[in-house]
């Protein structure tokens, strides 16, 4: 793998884990700062540990059983999908016409939920902080390790990918240490923007070589250039998406008067 | 929990995980990917333009899904 996709592969799953764990962060934060740092902690590391099965699990499952060329088509399909439906919400949002991801938002909501909830205990623990963050952190928790295995099965380097999620862990903690409260400073819907160019990059890139899978021999299409591709796409995504900010709000502004003369 | 719904729920995380809450992306992406494996089924082995072209197909249907979704709302 060139320095340049090596690069691309850690930019790739920092940020895309970072997104991820500022999500779980705000549930975390909201049921510990709100009922029971010791229950909200306790679900954490429960879904932690499940987590880490479901990676050990997972990872094997999908090197042994899957050949190269097949796997790179599943998996770039995949995060395809995921790529894409974050580039399309970041686009709707930068165009104005989907409200802005608010953090603070979510905090309030999920601080209601909590006061409105009632004060069960099971296993000396506050069980509704418990099942909401242990909930919180293995969903938010599951995309990651789904970006980690994908990426770095696919780039022959599962270490890397793992450095960037950890690397992403320790920065995002390190905040919700120090803030000790909603993210809502960090720029969310920018970075969705650039993990949704990021993640559309790599799955276009994987899912096109993976197509090879239908040639006598299971050979990989081969990208003109091979891994240097990755920055031609990578640029396509940025310009595509730019012009379809320009150009989208125009369109539902005569999608609306259509349907008011109608 | 009953087993039947324990597996409901399964299946709706991991639905909900590979369409997310936007069906038409993931229909977009598999559309794509099936005209890119006609092509890859029909063109000679070892053609230099097919991949950058089934990428250029992605990127289209993911276009054509946007200002479709757009003008619908």
């Amino acid at each position: 793998m060139g320095s340049g996709a090596t690069w691309g592969l850690l930019a790739a799953t920092f940020t895309a884990s970072f997104v991820e764990f500022v999500e779980a962060l705000t549930i975390v934060v909201a049921m510990g700062a709100t009922r029971s740092w010791r229950s909200a902690l306790a679900g954490s590391a429960v879904a932690l540990a499940a987590l880490a099965i479901l990676t050990a699990v997972a990872g094997y499952a999908l090197v042994s059983w899957l050949p190269r060329s097949a796997l790179e088509l599943v998996v770039g399909a995949l995060l395809l999908i995921l790529g894409l439906q974050w580039l399309r919400k970041a686009i709707l949002r930068s165009a104005g016409l989907k409200a802005l991801h608010d953090e603070n938002e979510i905090y309030r909501a999920e601080v209601a939920a909590a006061r409105a909830a009632g004060e069960e205990q099971r296993l000396g623990l506050d069980w509704f902080s418990f099942v909401v963050s242990c909930k919180g952190v293995f969903l938010e928790g599951a995309e990651v390790v789904f970006i980690v295995i994908t990426f770095g099965v696919n780039a022959h380097d599962v270490p890397l990918a793992a450095a960037g999620a950890t690397a992403a862990f320790a920065v995002v903690v390190a905040i919700g240490a120090i803030a000790h409260r909603p993210l809502a400073r960090v720029p969310e819907n920018t970075l969705k923007y650039t993990v949704g160019i990021l993640l559309a990059t790599f799955g276009t890139f994987w899912s096109v070589e993976g197509l090879g899978v239908f040639r006598p021999g299971s050979a990989d299409l081969e990208w003109p250039g091979g891994d240097w591709s990755l920055l031609a796409l990578l640029v396509v995504w940025i310009v595509v998406s730019r012009v379809l900010v320009r150009v989208l709000p125009s369109i539902a502004d005569r999608g609306v008067a259509a349907v008011a003369a109608s | 929990m009953s087993l039947s719904s324990a597996l409901r729920g399964f299946g709706r995380f991991w639905l909900d995980f590979v369409v997310g809450d936007d069906w038409k992306i993931a229909a977009a992406v598999v559309l794509s990917l099936l005209v890119g494996v006609a092509l890859t089924l029909s063109a000679a082995t070892g053609a230099d333009w097919l991949a950058p072209a089934i990428g250029a197909i992605v990127i289209l249907v993911f276009v054509v899904e946007m200002v479709i979704d757009v003008r619908g709302s």
